[in-house]
């Protein structure tokens, strides 16, 4: 056998993981920016000239509105998830340690089945004639049916329902990490649960908080398919509008253009995340 | 915070998450075929599924595009973990950078990109397509699991047993394939689920050619009801069940 040096092995091994980025992560985003600054056309996708047409568009209100709509909703999916997951890592933080692998574990146990059959059963359950509604018909909360599906309040719930683990998971190892001592020591200090919370628990949890909404909002706005299951055809997500103008309107500069701006924002995100564990990171160190 | 309420609050997260599981579970052996009412226990759902052959062929196509797709990510994933734990080369940072951009971005702007990369290229959508998106977003999964779990041993080690006399080829095949044994079939795993779960990418790098069961549900579910795909749910969950059962196995086996 060909006695293979260490320079060889790793010449092969970077080359391959060097070559495989530029090609499949480098090339088409950088294909994607180019294209976000030509021009529509139906036959080739896009055209010369250059143009800023495509960004000036998103602040237009006939083609911006359903932008930032669909933002909004992921950003109302991600704030529930947090006011949902904060008191949830919070308990769980506070279970007996022999139940809480179990529990942890139940709660990434759904990631593992597909998204898309799980957003289906979710559309089943609140259907009119659905669980939900037979339940609280029953139990005399309701007269007659709720129409859930088909609404924006749909969508939130079935967003809510994939991505709610991904908040939860890095609040848990945040708020299990915090030093208890220091809350003592702030109640012997005289500050009351309120103030606790908010000068104490939050800050030192911020990281996880950040981290969440990150895992949370980023995903929430690409998946089409919640809003077109659960949202009829009236409610939309970014990705719905990204995939109607790249696959169905051939409008692919404008496409190319909402595309950027996901990754901008995204960019802002993982920034502000950098910048709260360094805060955090600082305040520690001066301690 | 009163005891009996947070528990309360516990259980209606958990039943938030596992009811809309249960419900199909439970409508693939209803008689009923709209789900509404319990009209007793039936296979007839099975019996329709496994009678449907372009479902059986799309089920095909996802397993071998996941199955191919998780063995290269995890291939290309582990030798790239492995010389990130091992070398200092140029462009290391510019490696874990793009790793954690392809890990970070949201679905959609990948599935554009791809979308947009292939066109011009002029790669014909279908199994290649597919194929090479698949492994693009599993990568990072991979470098990830493997890389932490490199990180945890000393790398003098493997000084040692170079000066010992120990081969490149040698070193990898019995330390380091070894050593980072689980997180490698963890990270194939992890590769295995994501290729079946993907609707997003799929949905812009696929064409008629070579349809996969994910778009396929996609679409019958949009039409209206089909009892068929509750049989098909059912059976994927115990699936992927099993592979979870099977990961814990051996994660369990080699902490002990």
């Amino acid at each position: 056998m060909m006695k293979m040096t260490t320079n060889k092995f790793q010449k092969i091994t970077v080359g391959i993981i060097f070559a495989w980025l530029i090609f499949f992560v480098f090339a088409p985003n950088f294909l994607v920016f180019i294209v976000s600054f030509l021009s529509k056309d139906v036959s080739n996708f896009y055209a010369l000239p250059f143009t800023f047409e495509n960004y000036a568009r998103l602040f237009e209100p006939l083609y911006g509105t359903v932008v930032w709509n669909s933002l909004y909703m992921s950003v109302i999916a991600t704030v529930l998830c947090l006011v949902i997951g904060y008191p949830f890592a919070f308990i769980m933080t506070k279970i007996n340690e022999k139940y809480r692998p179990f529990l942890m574990f139940l709660l990434v146990l759904p990631f593992w089945t597909n998204s898309l059959i799980r957003i289906y059963g979710m559309k089943v359950f609140l259907g009119v004639k659905g669980i939900l509604n037979e339940v609280l018909l029953s139990l005399g909360l309701i007269n007659e049916p709720i129409r859930i599906l088909n609404t924006e309040v749909a969508v939130i719930i079935g967003l809510v329902y994939l991505l709610l683990p991904f908040m939860i998971l890095p609040l848990y190892s945040a708020i299990e990490k915090l030093d208890l001592r220091l809350l003592e020591a702030a109640k012997d200090l005289g500050a009351n649960a309120f103030q606790r919370f908010v000068r104490i628990i939050i800050p030192l949890t911020m990281p996880g908080i950040v981290s969440g909404c990150l895992l949370v909002l980023l995903p929430a706005m690409g998946m089409f398919y919640v809003a077109d299951l659960l949202g009829g055809a009236k409610v939309l997500l970014v990705g719905n509008v990204i995939k109607s103008e790249f696959l169905v309107s051939r409008n692919w500069p404008f496409g190319a253009a909402i595309s950027i701006g996901l990754t901008i924002l995204m960019a802002l995100l993982i920034f502000v995340y950098y910048k709260a564990n360094k805060l955090l990171n600082k305040k520690v160190e001066l301690e | 915070m009163n005891r009996m309420l947070r528990n309360f609050f516990m259980f209606v997260v958990y039943a938030y998450l596992y009811i809309p599981i249960f419900i199909l579970v439970g409508n693939s052996f209803n008689g009923d075929r709209y789900g509404l009412s319990w009209k007793g226990f039936s296979w007839n759902w099975y019996e329709r599924l496994f009678n449907n052959d372009t479902l059986i062929q799309a089920a095909v196509h996802s397993v071998v595009i996941a199955f191919v797709g998780a063995t290269l990510a995890t291939i290309i994933g582990s030798l790239t973990a492995i010389a990130l734990y091992r070398y200092k080369f140029r462009g290391k940072q510019a490696v874990s950078g793009m790793l954690f951009v392809v890990m970070m971005s949201p679905d959609i702007v990948m599935a554009v990109s791809l979308l947009a990369l292939f066109m011009i290229v002029g790669i014909s959508l279908g199994f290649w397509s597919l194929l090479l998106a698949h492994v693009t977003f599993c990568l990072p999964y991979v470098v990830v699991s493997v890389f932490s779990r490199l990180k945890g041993f000393d790398i003098r080690m493997l000084e040692a047993a170079r000066d010992l006399g120990a081969s490149e080829i040698t070193i990898l095949r019995k330390i380091i394939l070894p050593l980072a044994l689980p997180a490698i079939v963890s990270g194939w795993l992890l590769s295995f689920t994501l290729s079946l779960d993907d609707v997003v990418v799929s949905s812009f790098v696929s064409g008629a050619s070579y349809e996969i069961l994910p778009l396929k549900i996609y679409s019958l579910v949009k039409t209206g009801v089909t009892p068929e795909v509750n049989a098909l749910a059912t059976i994927m969950i115990v699936l992927s069940l099993v592979l979870v059962m099977v990961g814990q196995l051996i994660g369990r086996k080699h902490k002990a």
